[in-house]
């Protein structure tokens, strides 16, 4: 059997050369020119590499590859107990990590049959909606560095420094969070936490407003988006688009609305929506969810509830560091816990959050082992990055790399 | 019409026959059932185009491999959305291992291209009728399919790598 794989292998391989070859020999000529576009190309902002066959500026064909940073997280996490699986989901779309680590600790609260008390819940929604906000913040602003207006991105990436301090004081990291932990947060907000919070709300609007000013009505830049990398709404969901790709091109699937989790349903928000699908409906649709984010935020820390930050499930949450040294039973709970040996059902769970790109999907199927038996992420860049061949076909090179840049494909949740 | 557990499995055990539609159940509020490689191409494409189901966006899809299950070895998961009606729906096609053959959905779903290719990299599914099936993730002449739970992660005690080459 062995050997019969193989074949099959190199059969792939040289398939792969014959299709590159002939997808590049089909259309020579001696007028048309290859070109590497990455993997490491500064205007990508990520590692991925597209070769695209090139007729003057105008793009014939594109081929890309994919996996430059993969790090087999789907085979780590079978290898790991529960609660050590949630630093590796930072590390997917590390421009709202925290949204990733909610996913994760959703989805295994949901195969526990943990209650996440309101307070907690809440707390979760006002982090996830500040990594939405950082996330739209850098796409929005990169689109304006690709299309020559650099000065935003800096203005705007101040923003983002506070939103990192507001991580910082929340969880203790900036940029990786591991945010949260099975059955609530790992702390309640602090004092300064909330001034934080506070003082961001005051300020971040009008930052946000000066931002908009300088791109949304700018002549250059509409000129420069409009009817860029359009896709149609028929085409985007057969590539399986979700978020605000997918409502760029006039579809309303937000899974915060269609599916509630973490307590959306208390909230007052909107769905923005595009109709070309186009570049510059997408900055719209981000720009305006940055507003709705901003919304959210407002009514979270407004009608914060009182009570815990945490679910009263010893099994699975640490107890409190000075009672370990106190108390047996907080002893044997927190050796159990920190050896992954605390008992998970057998069963399998699908939960999916919103996240800064779309249905972020976590398929987690438990044996009762420590481990998951398989834990499959739905991660929405790998999945509508493939129609990135189909938008840039027949556009210039620039356009390319705008169209990149307003789909906002990180490269660490693509790989994953 | 609202779409329940109850009567979309019974439009679909009525369109396929109760021999090539069993095992549903229900772990996580998403209805998962179990169908024949000879049905699934036929069961998505009517799910996807009748007009009262419109259960028409592929989430994902993925592999799963079970080496205690005698000729169950490999398992394709198919999880589809009706986003008109929002319900959502779970299948499951096992197969042998000797025998890793799926129909594509490539002609169904523009989406399952690299679910596919992911598939086959971490599995070694072949999907027939796949427009480019070749490894996405993995370097492409990598000889095994690393998510098969023959080959284990590197062991964490191992002490035969020189630390310097890894600046530990």
């Amino acid at each position: 059997m062995a050997t019969e794989k193989k074949t099959i292998e190199l059969d792939g391989l040289e398939q792969f050369r014959e299709n590159l070859d002939l997808k590049l020999q089909d259309k020579h000529n001696e007028n048309l020119t290859t070109l590497n576009l990455g993997p490491t190309h500064p205007a990508t902002h990520g590692i991925f590499q597209n070769i695209l066959q090139m007729d003057g500026e105008k793009i014939v064909d594109a081929v890309p590859t994919i996996g430059y940073i993969h790090r087999a997280f789907e085979k780590i996490a079978e290898r790991r107990a529960f609660y050590q699986i949630t630093p590796l989901t930072d590390r997917m779309n590390y421009c709202s990590a925290p949204i990733n680590n909610m996913g994760y600790l959703m989805s295994v609260e949901k195969l526990l049959g943990i209650t996440v008390p309101k307070r907690a819940q809440y707390i979760r929604v006002i982090m996830m909606e500040l990594a939405r906000i950082s996330d739209h913040l850098i796409c929005n602003s990169i689109l304006g560095v690709d299309s020559g207006a650099f000065t935003g991105f800096l203005y705007v990436m101040q923003e983002r420094e506070h939103i990192y301090d507001i991580y910082e004081e929340v969880c203790g990291a900036r940029l990786t969070t591991n945010m949260g932990r099975i059955g609530g947060m790992e702390r309640d907000l602090s004092p300064k936490a909330l001034h934080l919070i506070g003082e961001f709300l005051n300020r971040f609007p009008k930052v946000w407003a000066e931002f908009e000013k300088m791109l949304t009505r700018n002549r250059i830049f509409i000129d420069r988006t409009t009817d860029v990398g359009a896709i149609s709404a028929e085409r985007a969901l057969s590539y399986g688009f979700t978020g605000p790709n997918l409502r760029a091109t006039g579809v309303d699937y937000d899974v915060r609305v269609m599916n509630p989790y973490s307590s959306y349903e208390d909230f007052d928000f909107e769905i923005p929506v595009g109709s070309k699908g186009d570049t510059y409906d997408r900055y719209l649709v981000r720009n305006e969810e940055v507003w709705q984010s901003l919304k959210i935020i407002e009514q979270a820390y407004k009608n914060l509830p009182e009570g815990s930050f945490h679910a009263d499930a010893p099994h699975y949450y640490l107890p409190p560091k000075q009672e370990v040294y106190r108390n047996m039973e907080a002893l044997i709970y927190h050796f159990k816990i920190v050896m992954g040996e605390i008992d998970a059902p057998v069963s399998e769970v699908y939960h999916s959050v919103e996240g800064g790109n779309g249905e972020l999907g976590f398929y987690l199927i438990s044996d009762g082992g420590r481990t998951p038996y398989r834990l499959h992420f739905r991660r929405p860049c790998f999945i509508y990055y493939q129609a990135y061949t189909e938008m840039i076909k027949g556009g210039q090179l620039a356009d390319a790399i705008l169209t990149l840049s307003s789909l906002n494909v990180i490269a660490g949740e693509l790989d994953a | 019409m609202e779409l329940t557990n109850e009567n979309v499995l019974g439009k679909i055990i009525e369109q396929f026959g109760e021999e090539n539609i069993w095992d549903a159940v229900n772990p996580d509020g998403i209805m998962t059932f179990q169908t024949n490689r000879a049905t699934i191409h036929e069961l998505i494409k009517y799910l996807r185009d009748d007009k009262e189901l419109q259960i028409s966006f592929l989430t994902t899809m993925c592999g799963i491999h079970y080496p205690e299950q005698k000729d169950r070895e490999l398992c394709m998961m198919y999880q589809l959305h009706s986003l008109r009606h929002n319900y959502r729906l779970r299948i499951k096609v096992y197969f042998p291992i000797s025998d890793p053959v799926m129909p594509t959905m490539t002609d169904l779903y523009a989406a399952a291209n690299w679910m596919e290719r992911e598939a086959y990299d971490f599995y070694g599914v072949i999907f027939t009728g796949h427009p480019n099936l070749i490894r996405i993730l993995n370097v492409e002449d990598m000889e095994y399919h690393p998510m098969l739970k023959q080959y284990p992660l590197e062991d964490q005690t191992r002490e035969d790598k020189v630390n310097t080459f890894f600046g530990r």
